[in-house]
């Protein structure tokens, strides 16, 4: 039955009178012939009897595209003016979705798709709506761990949800990163704000090997720093909102960092100054990630709900839960790494 | 119940509308209104005292009146009000300790409201996104008009332990803002051409003056003690702002922003636009800006500010006296 809806397809589209390269070299294999055969005699000698469609059509079509380019112009104009009159709206932490989900994630989105082609799993762990706190590894020597992590779950998570990071203040003092992340709903990592949007129900993402984790050099690669001082599940527990450990694999290899450089990175003020093998040597195209395929995967979430009431309190339990999630991500990114065929898979 | 009220700073635009505010509320028989220079227009039933509040004759005008609660808005912003940094230091310090030291001494003084300013929390990027009356800063005011409003609330807290049984309401107010009132703030928003800094983009919170005078009356009438923020619903960024204006801005690298500030400030001529002000504590203010938590003042108080922040920065947009040279400009 359905090959009886393929055909009708034909005629409408004047470009297609004879089958394309592609359906060609399909119907030299096996089930092709019998398609063609449960079909009416070739559909070319059918096309001549309605000429009227093409050119009723062709117009048509053209009018529909300069109406949608018109649209979108349109549309555009629209951003661009509400923009410059200020007429927008930003919560508290400077978080602005307009621009964040139309311009910024837009920058970032072909990194996702093409560049680092990210294989998303686990989702399903992660809820639709309500608070709860994605801990994850981080490394790459820039934190675009940290930004797929939050296209994937706006764009591939079904409730579309928006990441609201927890960064260092070293974020926020530099000019321009800080701007935009604060655009992109990120800020300050301290218990009161991590609370706050946990209360608000958000989704706080936190990377709590912080700079030793994202500056660690290629030899430990894949391998858990320290985590802080376990803030972030005390922080979790309060609140009440589940755990959910996260595992990155791939960001480890887009800028293999092979020694650093201490006396610069004082000099700039930096946590560290990486050196790669392109880095600094080929300038800002030494600054161009490689392109490796990345795996992301939502673990099984951990519960705080039966936590005992005091549990935030009790520095034991605390520990206990960071080392649970701890060693729940070491174990994933084991296994995402036995799965993966290579780097640049 | 206040009987008697002492409005310090009542020749200024926002003490002025408060005392004439208290004069017609239910209960109270005197307000009496101190300022070391004379009021610009007659406040309506509100008797003047010219004293300077650094001089003992503070202490005999309250005794002798019998003054059962003290507003202190005398604590000046910016330096061309005082004529100097140096003076407007010594008023807002040695003057607070003086009224306080009188009101310690009469014994008829049962509450104090101090009008203060959330700039006390300072700005950086280390402190949380929003601050809470407790919130510890991690950027604490190192200069300025913030500097002394925390040492003036630091005696407060002072006076508050030598006299437990009065009533201490202090007030941080978010940047007071509205078609009257002259700020540092409103000098900025007022320049022909407005400065930002470039690769920063500060979260603003404002107040319109209305609600400002609002609270504080509410704050003398009811005796409600305690520190409360007090910010108008909703934030706008420096950019924003600034676009609502319909002025041309120019985002200029932090290092330059104040020189570049202060050359068009003095370059326009626009009255209020002299008034601009780039201290290093505003600037430190307009790079990260900053919100307050105002769940407090609204539990407490059961209040909340009539306009949001949006719209009292919009109500100072469209204050109809408009500055000469700006249309020409823009």
């Amino acid at each position: 039955m359905p090959d009886a809806t393929v055909i009708p397809m034909n005629p409408e589209d004047p470009k297609r009178l004879s089958p394309s390269k592609a359906a060609r070299r399909v119907g030299n294999t096996g089930p092709q012939p019998r398609r063609l055969r449960a079909a009416p005699p070739p559909p070319q000698e059918e096309l001549p009897p309605p000429p009227p469609p093409p050119p009723l059509d062709e117009p048509g079509q053209a009018a529909d595209a300069v109406a949608q380019l018109g649209a979108w112009v349109e549309e555009a104009v629209a951003f661009i003016q509400r923009r410059l009159r200020g007429d927008y709206a930003v919560d508290e932490f400077g978080f602005d979705p307009e621009l964040n989900d139309q311009v910024l994630m837009g920058l970032v989105r072909p990194l996702y798709r093409s560049w680092f082609r990210v294989e998303t799993s686990g989702l399903e762990h992660v809820p639709a709506e309500g608070g709860a706190l994605v801990v994850a590894n981080h490394s790459g020597t820039l934190a675009f761990d940290a930004v797929m992590t939050q296209v994937a779950l706006l764009d591939d998570h079904p409730a579309h949800r928006h990441l609201r990071m927890l960064g260092a203040n070293l974020v926020f003092a530099t000019p321009f990163i800080g701007q935009v992340a604060r655009a992109s709903g990120h800020t300050l990592a301290c218990q009161p704000d991590a609370q706050r949007l946990l209360d608000r129900g958000e989704i706080v993402g936190v990377w709590p090997e912080g700079f030793k984790g994202i500056g660690k050099p290629f030899s430990e690669r894949y391998k858990l720093q320290r985590f802080g001082r376990g803030g972030f599940v005390e922080t979790a527990v309060r609140a009440r909102v589940p755990i959910i450990p996260t595992a990155i694999v791939g960001a480890e290899e887009i800028y293999p960092m092979i020694a650093e450089s201490k006396v610069l990175a004082r000099i700039l003020g930096l946590p560290y100054f990486p050196i790669t093998p392109t880095f600094p040597w080929l300038g800002p195209i030494g600054m161009i990630p490689l392109p490796s395929k990345w795996y992301i995967h939502f673990g099984e979430p951990i519960s705080t709900q039966d936590l005992p009431a005091n549990a935030a309190d009790d520095p034991m339990i605390v520990f206990n839960l960071t080392d649970q999630v701890r060693e729940q991500i070491q174990q994933m990114i084991y296994r995402l790494l036995m799965q993966r065929p290579s780097v640049f898979g | 119940m206040p009987g008697v009220i002492l409005v310090t700073g009542a020749a200024r635009y926002l003490g002025g509308i408060l005392a004439e505010s208290l004069v017609a509320a239910p209960g109270v028989e005197r307000v009496i209104g101190v300022d070391v220079v004379g009021p610009e227009q007659p406040l309506a039933g509100v008797e003047f005292v010219r004293a300077d509040i650094r001089s003992p004759v503070i202490g005999r005008v309250m005794d002798e009146a019998g003054v059962d609660s003290v507003v202190h808005m005398g604590v000046i912003s910016t330096p061309n009000q005082a004529g100097g940094r140096s003076t407007m230091k010594d008023i807002n310090v040695i003057g607070t300790m003086q009224l306080l030291a009188a009101c310690q001494r009469t014994p008829s003084v049962a509450s104090v409201v101090l009008k203060s300013t959330a700039g006390i929390y300072g700005s950086g990027p280390k402190n949380p996104a929003l601050y809470r009356e407790d919130t510890e800063p991690a950027h604490a005011p190192g200069s300025g008009w913030p500097k002394d409003c925390a040492e003036v609330e630091g005696y407060v807290r002072g006076f508050a332990r030598r006299r437990p049984d009065a009533t201490i309401t202090t007030l941080r107010f978010a940047n007071i803002i509205g078609p009257r009132i002259r700020t540092g703030l409103t000098g900025y928003f007022s320049l022909p051409v407005i400065p930002t800094v470039l690769g920063f983009d500060a979260r603003l919170q404002f107040i319109h003056e209305d609600d400002a005078v609002d609270l504080t009356r509410r704050a003398v009438l009811a005796g409600i003690p305690g520190t409360f923020n007090a910010a108008g619903a909703g934030v706008i960024t420096l950019a924003q702002a600034v676009r609502r204006t319909g002025h041309p801005w120019i985002a200029v690298p932090s290092m330059m922003f104040a020189s570049v500030g202060r050359s068009i400030s003095r370059a326009s001529d626009i009255s209020r636009a002299h008034d601009a002000d780039f201290s290093a504590e505003q600037v430190r203010y307009l790079t990260y800006g900053r919100v307050l938590d105002t769940h407090k003042v609204e539990r407490e108080f059961g209040w909340r500010p009539a306009l949001t922040t949006a719209e009292a920065f919009d109500a100072f947009v469209h204050r109809g006296d408009r500055p000469e040279g700006v249309t020409a400009v823009a």
